[in-house]
């Protein structure tokens, strides 16, 4: 079974994350790029599939900037067999519609069983990658799955809905994406880290996809404005003395919340 | 024959399980009614389709296209109605829930037209260009605003932040024929329902909002924050810790892979305040918080904060609260 993986580089969750305020694109300097922890929980589900199916082979494909060569690196490391960089400097600051048709293009040049990814990231919060990949390749989607098998060609899963769950199905091939109620990545051994030094990673540019950055007939969204928001200050913080809980409800009061 | 105002904005209502309208409809349609003419769109079973209709117009809808479907799961027959309801309407604008549901049929059909997606927006305004979007960045600490290069834009508007409401009309409703599309899907085999309680508000659109985290310790004794939650008439939320450890379901998440929510009042009980969980709270109006660690990084944003033990506070609050209602 083939099984493409998409992870996504994004700015570090667990610091102040900015924005150029001339450019509106994410300032690169000022926040740590990581992989986007969905994306670890991904490529975990990968794997697992492939510790008990080891004729799977895995393929992390990942379009950004040239740092995401460690990271892809590193999913190597883990178990997958090759990576796939997309790199283009017209790529910076593309709209989930370019993004989308960059990736389908690169998962067109393959026949792949499944193609993982994440439901949401982290940085975009769109969680609309998934569909749009099903539409642009004519293929199922079984979206926030928080439970994902594989067994004889089908794929079972349990969606999370609004308020409910549902298990769905479908043959493959098709696209899932995961939530992360699905368990985070292992470790990379030794005997990986050596072996993935051996291992392909596959550099396409837009012209390789034969995609164009900019069609007729295709409408971008584009950012007109950014602006920062002024950062919240402490208020009043006390030690709780006994008093407290009856300072607490009155302030409420005064400010008309009870 | 009905023919549609030029400045037209198409709005997808989403359908609930159970055949209701989904919370966002109101809101919706408010956005819509401020930049144009609201024409709603409505997929669902059967059954439900004349009493949606009804709902919409009262909320605002100058008109109502509605289709049958046979699940209000599955989002590209969704997507095949709001297809045929935009090649009829010829809209300046399409707007829709940035639910699960409703995003994936954002997707599709942009896809599909090759439309311009703008995501996740609080706001929606006109200028002499068209319709614009804003947004809010990194948890809030950034705003933005975003507009197509050319074509209507298909704009997801997050639920629970437009306060507009459109003044209700009377039903100008019109069927839709709409054949199964060719798209592939998924199989739904079955479908179980998970929502609790309906009688408290709910997370994303109440306006007030009880938290609580880590500091809880188990489910049981996560009981507090409904008691607080129900002394405030508020709904309830979570950190990622609390879910993680199986005191809540992770529907109540609130944060940067949860909910974000913007209420009048948040109260964060025993949560420490990591940036992953100010990232979905911090735009609320007003910050209350109860962490026994004076350090907890949740007291740098709040605007009333408690150093002490939740277990011995909140429930002097719920008193003195039940106490005040009393008087
Ligand atoms: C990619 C990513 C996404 C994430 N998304 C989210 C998200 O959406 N939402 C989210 O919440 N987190 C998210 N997190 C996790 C986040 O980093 C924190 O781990 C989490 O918010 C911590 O939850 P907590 O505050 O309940 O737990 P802790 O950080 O453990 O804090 C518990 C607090 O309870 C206090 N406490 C303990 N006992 C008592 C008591 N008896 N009385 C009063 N106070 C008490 C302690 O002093 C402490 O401050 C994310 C992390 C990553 C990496």
């Amino acid at each position: 079974m083939k099984i493409a993986v998409l992870i996504k580089e994004v700015p570090d969750t667990g610091a102040d994350r900015t924005l150029n305020q001339h450019t509106g694109l994410a300032d690169r300097a000022a926040s740590e790029a990581v992989l986007d922890e969905i994306g670890e929980r991904t490529l975990e589900v990968a794997l697992k599939i492939l510790d008990s199916q080891p004729e799977t082979h895995i393929t992390v494909l990942s379009m950004g900037p040239e740092t995401i060569q460690a990271t892809l690196r590193k999913a190597l490391a883990m178990g997958a067999a090759g990576a796939i960089h997309v790199s283009d400097e017209q790529l910076l600051g593309a709209d989930l519609m370019l993004t989308a048709q960059v990736l389908a293009a690169a998962l067109r040049r393959d026949q792949y069983d499944l193609i993982l990814t994440g439901n949401m990231s982290t940085d975009g919060s769109a969680g609309m990658l998934p569909v749009m990949l099903a539409e642009l390749l004519s293929l199922p989607a079984a979206t926030s799955l928080s439970q994902i098998t594989i067994t004889d060609g089908v794929l079972q899963g349990t969606r999370e809905l609004e308020g409910a769950t549902a298990q769905v199905s479908t043959p493959l091939p098709a696209i899932a994406s995961i939530t992360e109620a699905l368990p985070d990545a292992r470790f990379p051994n030794f005997k990986g880290i050596m072996a993935a030094k051996k291992k392909p990673i596959e550099v396409l540019s837009l012209a390789d996809l034969d995609v164009e950055a900019l069609p007729a007939d295709t409408a971008r969204s584009i950012m007109l404005t950014v602006n920062q928001r002024p950062a919240r200050e402490a208020g009043t913080i006390m030690t709780d003395d006994g008093q407290a809980a009856t300072a607490l409800v009155e302030f409420l009061a005064k400010n008309n919340l009870v | 024959m009905t023919t549609f105002a030029p400045d037209s904005i198409l709005v997808f209502l989403e359908t609930t399980l159970g055949g209701e309208p989904a919370k966002s409809t109101a809101e919706l349609l408010g956005a819509a009614a401020g930049i144009g003419t609201p024409v709603a769109v409505i997929a669902a079973e059967a059954e439900h389709l004349e009493a949606l209709a009804a709902h919409a117009a009262q909320a605002g809808a100058h008109s109502v296209l509605s289709a049958q479907v046979d699940s209000v799961v599955l989002t590209a027959p969704l997507a095949d109605v709001l297809q045929q309801a935009y090649e009829l309407v010829q809209p300046q604008a399409v707007l829709l829930a940035h639910s699960l549901t409703s995003r994936e049929v954002a997707a599709r059909f942009a896809v599909r037209h090759k439309l311009a997606l703008s995501v996740d927006a609080l706001g929606v305004q006109r200028d002499e260009q068209g319709v614009i979007a804003s947004h809010s960045i990194y948890g809030g600490a950034f705003a933005t605003t975003s507009a197509p290069t050319f074509g209507a834009p298909v704009i997801t508007v997050r639920v629970g932040s437009i306060e507009e409401r459109a003044q209700a009309q009377e039903l100008a409703l019109r069927a839709l024929d709409v054949a199964a599309g060719d798209s592939a899907e998924i199989t739904v085999q079955d479908v179980s329902s998970v929502q609790a309680d309906s009688a408290r508000p709910e997370l994303r659109t109440a306006t007030k909002v009880v938290s609580g985290g880590r500091g809880l310790g188990s489910a049981e004794q996560f009981e507090l924050v409904y008691q607080l939650a129900d002394a405030l008439e508020a709904g309830v939320g979570a950190s990622r810790a609390a879910v993680d450890a199986g005191f809540i379901e992770h529907a109540a998440q609130v944060g940067q892979t949860g909910v974000a929510v913007s209420p009048q009042l948040y109260v964060a009980l025993g949560i420490s305040g990591a940036i992953q969980h100010k990232a979905g709270m911090q735009t609320a109006k007003t910050i209350v918080a109860i962490n026994k660690d004076s350090d907890a990084p949740i007291f740098e944003i709040a605007d009333f904060g408690i150093v002490g033990d939740v277990f011995k506070i909140v429930p002097r609050v719920i008193s003195a609260l039940e106490a005040r209602k009393a008087q």
